[in-house]
């Protein structure tokens, strides 16, 4: 019998490409973040000077300070609103407006940025809302408890509904068997929902550009009108940090997933 | 089966809070972009006229929805400007989701055929370049494709080129960073059906003889059709509208649809122009954005 080859030389060579396409840009800006030459293309031996300059730069701090702050609130507000979402889209059944509902979720994981910035921007107008940390804020959750809902439903739909209906037969009422059965097997979604909240928050240019006031700029907003003037090394460094940041909540994240899954093996093999 | 049915009613319930936002954040603004984008621009706070004032009484209603007219959208059709950053939104769009296709399969598809626990590994290595940000990518290939940067030094020390060749402001650089940014949006789609299929509906046509090309292209290539249409929509419908990677990548002459709806909001304050090109980029987009909703609701609630 002919087998075919599992794994070719072309196959390896492709995903050996495909994975230094997407990580050498990545190496190379944190390397030069180090760097200790102005000229961003001579590398001049280490040094943490950009470092030192960008905790000195006050605009680049309060930026950073704003985007953080947005970022955990949006990201708390959307696990909350979107854990719910996917909890009515998967156990609901049938209800009135399911599919204006899904609809009105899904939509804005594609939608170009431009236009869910410029609508809500011209609702907080029409409010005449003063624009700042609350409009980004809700700007963001709007967008992000979409993604949670995608990723705690995507959950949900592979549970062994069995357990939910077990707990039920032995006297819990709904709520109940949600709390204690439920929501303990979709926390790492929920987890993960957060995160990736999080860091699409961090990372948002376009939404915010068009949800913020003047005087509370984000840090892509400020990173964003360095970078057309040209390139600066404490651009690198502050993505470097960003970088760094993000790697930290991966980590967390995917530790917290293990965490819950070997605990939730032991309560309920599934 | 009762209890399935009692625990939907409460679940039910949990879709308020987010039905209601969305309504509110999602929904509603569509309805200001709309009414905007029938309004002419003025120089008062906010810039467009007629305002809907409820408070001024019905006459009053009835006189600025008369002033309402479909002006932006006649400039729209009839200025060139707008024709072509549409055309080549289209086209960027389609040429980038070209490449991000012939060079995403081969990834998916190797990663596809590793021994199962080398798998998850990878697709972790995939996806973690997408959770940093996006301006970060971006910024991170001015870095190399600068006039003197690391991409033009390699070159001219291989002695391939004599002289640094120009790469930023070129459409080859806003390709460049398109693919390098939507790649890991092609391959996750692909990889997912590609890992769930059989193998041995491969041998099997192997050992009817058909060459390997044969095997691809007449059972791997159709059995992977639909993770190969939900990468396509999940990379051509934002970058339709995208705006930071031409921007900053690409040359100011051509400009993207969303460069064009960006310049006129924040630099001629035209909101009524803007507002119009909003909603023709979302008729334009209308086909695609409803197919990719089918796709992930049938998907997500195949597992239900």
């Amino acid at each position: 019998m002919r087998k075919v080859s599992r794994l070719s030389r072309f196959n390896i060579a492709s995903l050996a490409l495909g994975l230094a396409f997407l990580y050498l840009p990545i190496l190379i800006l944190v390397l030069y973040s180090f760097n200790a030459s102005r000229l961003v293309t001579v590398w001049g031996g280490w040094s943490l000077r950009w470092y030192h300059e960008f905790f000195n730069d006050r605009a680049m701090i309060e930026a950073a300070w704003m985007s953080l702050r947005v970022a955990v609130a949006s990201a708390t507000i959307a696990t909350l609103l979107g854990t719910l979402a996917a909890v009515a889209l998967s156990r609901g059944e049938r209800f009135r407006g399911r599919t204006l509902f899904s609809g009105m979720l899904y939509a804005p994981l594609v939608m170009p940025e431009v236009i869910t910035g410029l609508s809500l921007l011209l609702l907080f107008v029409a409010l005449n809302a003063e624009r700042g940390f609350w409009t980004v804020t809700i700007a963001h959750t709007t967008l992000t408890m979409c993604f949670v809902a995608v990723v705690v439903q995507s959950r949900l739909g592979s549970l062994d509904r069995s357990l939910e209906e077990a707990a039920m037969d032995l006297g819990c009422d709904p709520v109940r068997a949600f709390v204690a059965v439920t929501l303990p097997l979709i926390a790492p979604a929920i987890v993960a929902g957060w995160m990736l909240a999080f860091t699409l928050s961090l990372d948002d240019l376009v939404i915010a550009s068009f949800t913020t006031g003047p005087g509370s700029a984000t840090l892509p907003i400020r990173i964003y009108s360095e970078v057309r003037l040209g390139v600066k090394p404490e651009i690198n460094a502050i993505c470097t940090l960003v970088i760094a940041l993000i790697a930290v909540v991966i980590v967390i994240a995917s530790l917290a997933s293990k965490l819950s899954s070997s605990q939730g093996e032991s309560a309920a093999p599934l | 089966m009762s209890s399935r049915r009692i625990f939907a009613r409460p679940a039910r319930f949990a879709a308020i809070a987010p039905y209601v936002w969305m309504v509110l954040f999602f929904l509603v603004p569509f309805a200001f972009v709309l009414k905007i984008s029938l309004s002419q621009t003025a120089i008062a706070q906010p810039p467009y006229e007629p305002v809907f004032d409820l408070t001024a009484g019905w006459d009053a209603l009835k006189a600025a929805f008369a002033a309402l007219s479909v002006d932006n959208f006649k400039l729209l059709v009839s200025d060139d400007i707008y024709v072509f950053a549409y055309v080549r939104s289209l086209t960027v769009a389609l040429t980038a989701t070209s490449l991000l296709l012939l060079i995403g399969y081969p990834i998916a598809y190797g990663m596809a055929r590793l021994p199962q626990r080398w798998q998850a590994v990878a697709m972790v290595l995939v996806i973690v370049p997408f959770w940093t940000s996006f301006l970060i990518r971006i910024y991170a290939w001015i870095n190399i494709l600068q006039h003197d940067g690391l991409l033009n030094q390699v070159l001219l020390a291989l002695h391939l080129v004599s002289q640094p060749v120009v790469w930023l402001s070129t459409d080859t650089a806003m390709y460049i960073g398109i693919v390098y940014s939507y790649l890991p949006f092609m391959i996750l789609p692909l990889y997912a059906t590609l890992a769930k299929m059989e193998p041995a509906l491969e041998e099997a046509a192997a050992d009817l003889g058909a060459p390997p090309w044969q095997v691809f292209w007449l059972v791997t290539f159709p059995l992977s059709l639909p993770g190969v249409g939900a990468g396509v929509l999940l990379c051509f419908i934002p970058i339709v509208g995208e705006f930071v990677i031409p921007d900053l990548l690409a040359g100011s002459n051509a400009l993207m649809i969303g460069q064009t709806l960006w310049l006129e909001f924040f630099t001629n304050k035209d909101w009524p122009v803007a507002s119009a090109a909003a909603i023709v980029l979302l008729v334009v987009l209308l086909v695609p954005l409803l197919l990719y909703e089918r796709l992930q609701k049938r998907q997500l609630e195949r597992g239900r």
